[in-house]
């Protein structure tokens, strides 16, 4: 069959989120791949230069709505950044326990759509399950179980709810248990790592030149993970590890998620037994000097997320400009999906963990 | 035509009702030839056969729909939600789809072969009912049991890949063309482990007929005793070739939509899911009488229902494999019918052979 | 500060910052910097070999992010530069001045493929054309749109 282009989308079962990948096949074997992203752009950054400061902390949960205290937290670093805003320890502990949380979160929503991605149903149904367990916790502390807008600019909006630790020790030893289980449904299936392994090849020298960061560089055997080397909040006071994994193809990203799943209960214990009381939030300045600048990058659960902001003189920001990490790993796509057949495109793009509302803004 | 119950039964019910319209036309009309005409035997054995057709293909369409329910309910159950609910236990769930489907608008796509795209899934259900009616049920309840039924069955079944063939090919679509190639390549390829292992059932009794086979597992052993290795690769084989997960990459959601019945809708597409199931029917049908004694069972219950017991715990077997696994990619699928089904089947036949010239079965 | 996961052998931000403004004694300005943070002015003109230097001498890996700024009143235009290094756990931040009326800038793609698609949004939005740039086309925006949106004289709702 001669080569032709063929569109994955932008209507598609598969692709989480709004975008086209179109890939040339010769055959089943692609021989070029060009993703088209765009169709999910809503203007973000050209918004925020006219809203107040606080008024874009829920803007930013937007941003991308699987790991939302990510970008709200992120939003609110960059802008402590500007102002040279000191937030209180408590405030510190209470946004490292959401934020390790939510990373739990995001990668069981990941999880549940490399599933489907594949073909089993059971374990798309699964994690969704676990999941409905953090959501339940986050509606206890803040109200909403998706766009959370929690984090405040000098601290969080609230302290949290009776019963925290309870509830929280309760659904981390029940998730660890769940998480063997997972575990051993995908790792034990011969299924599972004959589709896995071996595809979405990314060299250690490629995924630094390319910019990919966070989970897949980890699985490309790159030591490198924001809350270690540049340390925020109170990731330097817990002893935890950073996961890396050698082999560098799809199966390395799902094991280096699988183990962050993990590490991230070890640090919420850690950091629940580690609180201690006090305030939760300082007053900011409304207003930021004309041409100052801040910037902050965190561990988003996909990559290095980062945000630059440039002051105005009065409420609102002069620009704001996002990094978002899989707009950077989509880029990236044609070096992992070339030479591999239509089918493994899945797994492949499955392992990367997309989510289009940070890519397009 | 052999006699059996079923069509003696049937015989006493066609000739009261053909000696009320000979007395309505001797009696009233007085039209004493045509009277005489419609009880005469030919006429009697005909409406007879007729008949029976209409009620061993009510039994086996209602059977294949009560497959359907029960794949929802166990599948639901392996997924940790209930299934379907509607109805009595879920039961009035397929006729109410059934329903809904028969209502729906006929869309056909302007740039198809509209002959060979109405032909397919005609062609389809056609092939799947024709099976219904070679399977025997019970000593006393089959349709028609030929000396080479079973080579019969198998014919018909191989006659898919031309069905779906066509059907990819004249949807005049990218997807559905590469969809139906990777059907007709993966029912090529698993149909030769498949008769392998019919094969070595065969040698070990010596003839196609169904009723042969049932009645030498009655006297010796279950054939699944001797054949196990046979057994096991007939079940994997009919799993792909109902095109069940974790062999359904034609119907891959994840990339090809749905592959290559993605233009077909409304009560096309309900034609076409239905014969997958009449399909699966057939494979579970075969299975148990090959190799899991058929109708053979205690007394206190009627052979037929032994039977249907047994299909439906087969059948609950190919949905326990569906709940677990994942997907596997062509080049997966075919490496695994080459390379390690049919090798195992060529043991099996060994066995086979080994087994009758020693003398032991 | 102790730094938790410095390499061993990597250099802090003040050790990079006292070396690069030593080898381009014109063209940068380094106005800042800390163990972990470097701040500097570029002038266009050195931008690639300064950038060619800081990859292949100083170990800057990673390129965090490329953004553009239309400072209107000013008349100028700006390209922030954000290149983290992994091996010294450093990011530098490099700010580089454009006329508004003809904003071209050499582009750093050939060097580090994680710029390009930053690039490209950022003439995409900007209008801020990058010289060298493999496929400088519209990204975000659909195809065929005239303006660039985030310039500061947009009126919001125009396409053409």
């Amino acid at each position: 069959m001669a080569e032709m282009w063929l569109n994955m989308g932008p209507q598609h079962p598969m692709t989480h989120g709004l975008w086209n990948l179109r890939v040339k096949v010769d055959g089943e074997t692609m021989t070029e791949a060009e993703p088209v992203i765009g169709y999910l752009h809503r203007g973000w950054e050209k918004i925020t230069e006219n809203r107040k400061y606080p008024q874009i902390i829920p803007m930013a949960d937007r941003l991308c709505y699987g790991a939302s205290m990510s970008w709200s937290h992120l939003y609110c670093l960059t802008i402590e950044d500007l102002m040279e805003i000191e937030v209180p320890e408590r405030a510190k502990w209470i946004r490292t326990i959401v934020l390790e949380a939510q990373r739990i979160g995001s990668h069981l929503m990941w999880l549940a759509a490399l599933g489907t991605d594949l073909g089993s149903y059971t374990v798309f149904l699964y994690p969704v399950r676990e999941r409905e367990l953090f959501l339940d916790l986050m509606q206890n502390l803040c109200g909403a179980r998706m766009t959370y807008n929690y984090p405040r600019i000098g601290g969080v909006r609230n302290d949290v709810p009776a019963n925290f630790e309870r509830d929280f020790t309760r659904v981390l030893n029940h998730f660890e248990k769940r998480l063997s289980d997972y575990e051993a449904l995908c790792d034990q299936s011969t299924v599972f790592r004959m589709r896995m392994e071996d595809v979405g090849y990314l060299s250690p020298e490629k995924a630094k030149n390319l910019g990919v960061t966070g989970p897949n560089l980890r699985g490309s055997g790159v030591d490198y993970d924001v809350r270690r080397d540049d340390p925020y909040e109170m990731y330097d006071q817990v002893d935890w590890k950073v996961c890396v994994e050698k082999s560098c193809d799809a199966y390395a990203r799902y094991r280096v998620k699988m183990d962050e799943m993990r590490e991230s209960c070890n640090i919420i214990r850690q950091c629940i037994k580690k609180m201690k009381p006090g305030a939760i939030r300082v007053k900011p300045p409304r207003t930021a000097p004309k041409g100052k600048t801040g910037w902050a990058h965190v561990e988003d659960p996909r990559g290095e997320g980062f945000m630059y902001v440039i002051g105005n003189g009065d409420e609102r920001p002069y620009r704001l400009k996002v990094r978002s990490p899989i707009f950077v790993t989509v880029s990236a796509a044609p070096e992992m999906l070339v030479g591999y057949k239509i089918a493994d495109v899945p797994a492949i793009m499955g392992s990367v963990d997309m989510c289009l509302g940070e890519t397009d803004r | 035509m052999i006699a059996n119950g079923l069509y003696d039964f049937i015989y006493g019910i066609a000739l009261w009702i053909l000696q009320v319209v000979a007395w309505f036309f001797n009696n009233i009309l007085a039209w004493f030839s045509v009277g005489a005409w419609f009880v005469s035997p030919g006429v009697v054995e005909f409406l007879t056969t007729l008949l029976v057709a209409l009620v061993v293909f009510i039994v086996g369409f209602l059977v294949s729909i009560t497959f359907i329910w029960e794949e929802r309910k166990i599948l639901g159950r392996l997924m940790d939600r209930r299934g379907t609910q509607v109805g009595f236990l879920g039961l009035f769930q397929n006729f109410a789809d059934g329903l809904k489907t028969f209502i729906k608008e006929h869309i056909i796509p302007d740039e198809v072969d509209k002959q060979l795209f109405n032909l397919a899934p005609v062609l389809l259900i056609a092939m799947s009912c024709f099976m219904i009616c070679l399977i025997p049920i019970g000593p006393d309840f089959f349709m028609a049991n030929l000396n080479s039924g079973l080579l019969l069955v198998f014919a018909v079944f191989s006659l898919a890949p031309f069905a779906i063939l066509m059907a990819g090919w004249a949807s005049n679509n990218k997807y559905t063309v590469m969809g139906g190639m990777r059907a007709a390549a993966q029912l090529i390829a698993y149909e030769v482990p498949i008769l392998l292992s019919v094969a070595a059932v065969v040698v070990l009794v010596g003839s196609f007929n169904f009723m042969e086979i049932v009645s030498f597992q009655q006297d010796n052993t279950w054939l699944i005793v001797p054949l196990f290795i046979g057994a096991l690769v007939f079940f994997i084989s009919a799993i792909a070739e109902v095109e069940r997960i974790p062999f359904d990459l034609p119907e891959a959601e994840a990339e090809l939509v749905e592959g290559w019945m993605t233009e077909y809708g409304g009560f096309r597409w309900g034609l076409i899911m239905l014969s997958e199931y009449v399909r699966g029917f057939a494979a579970c049908g075969v299975l148990v009488l090959l190799f899991l004694g058929g109708w053979a069972g205690p007394d206190f219950i009627w052979p037929e229902v032994w039977f249907l017991i047994k299909m439906f715990m087969v059948f609950a077997l190919f949905i326990w494999v569906r709940g677990a696994l994942m997907r596997v990619t062509t080049k997966q699928i075919l490496g695994l019918g080459w390379t390690k089904l049919m090798p195992l089947a060529l043991i099996n036949l060994g066995i086979a052979i080994a087994l009758k010239m020693g003398g032991w079965l | 500060m102790e730094r938790i996961g410095l390499a061993p052998g990597g250099k802090t931000g003040d050790v990079l910052a006292q070396d690069i403004a030593q080898r381009f004694q014109q063209g940068v300005t380094v106005t800042k910097s800390t163990h972990n943070r470097l701040y500097a002015k570029v002038d266009k003109s050195v931008l690639v070999s300064l950038c060619t230097y800081m990859r292949d001498g100083l170990d800057f890996e990673h390129v965090t992010s490329v953004s553009g700024v239309d400072w209107l009143e000013e008349k100028k235009m700006q390209v922030v530069y954000h290149i983290t290094s992994y091996a010294n756990k450093v990011t530098a931040e490099l700010v580089v001045d454009l006329p508004r009326d003809k904003p071209e800038v050499d582009s750093i793609t050939f060097l580090w493929g994680g710029a390009n698609w930053h690039e490209r949004e950022t003439w995409d939005m900007f209008g801020i054309v990058f010289v060298g740039h493999p496929k400088l086309v519209r990204l975000l925006n659909p195809d065929g749109t005239e303006v660039f949106p985030f310039r500061k004289d947009f009126v919001s709702g125009r396409r053409v």
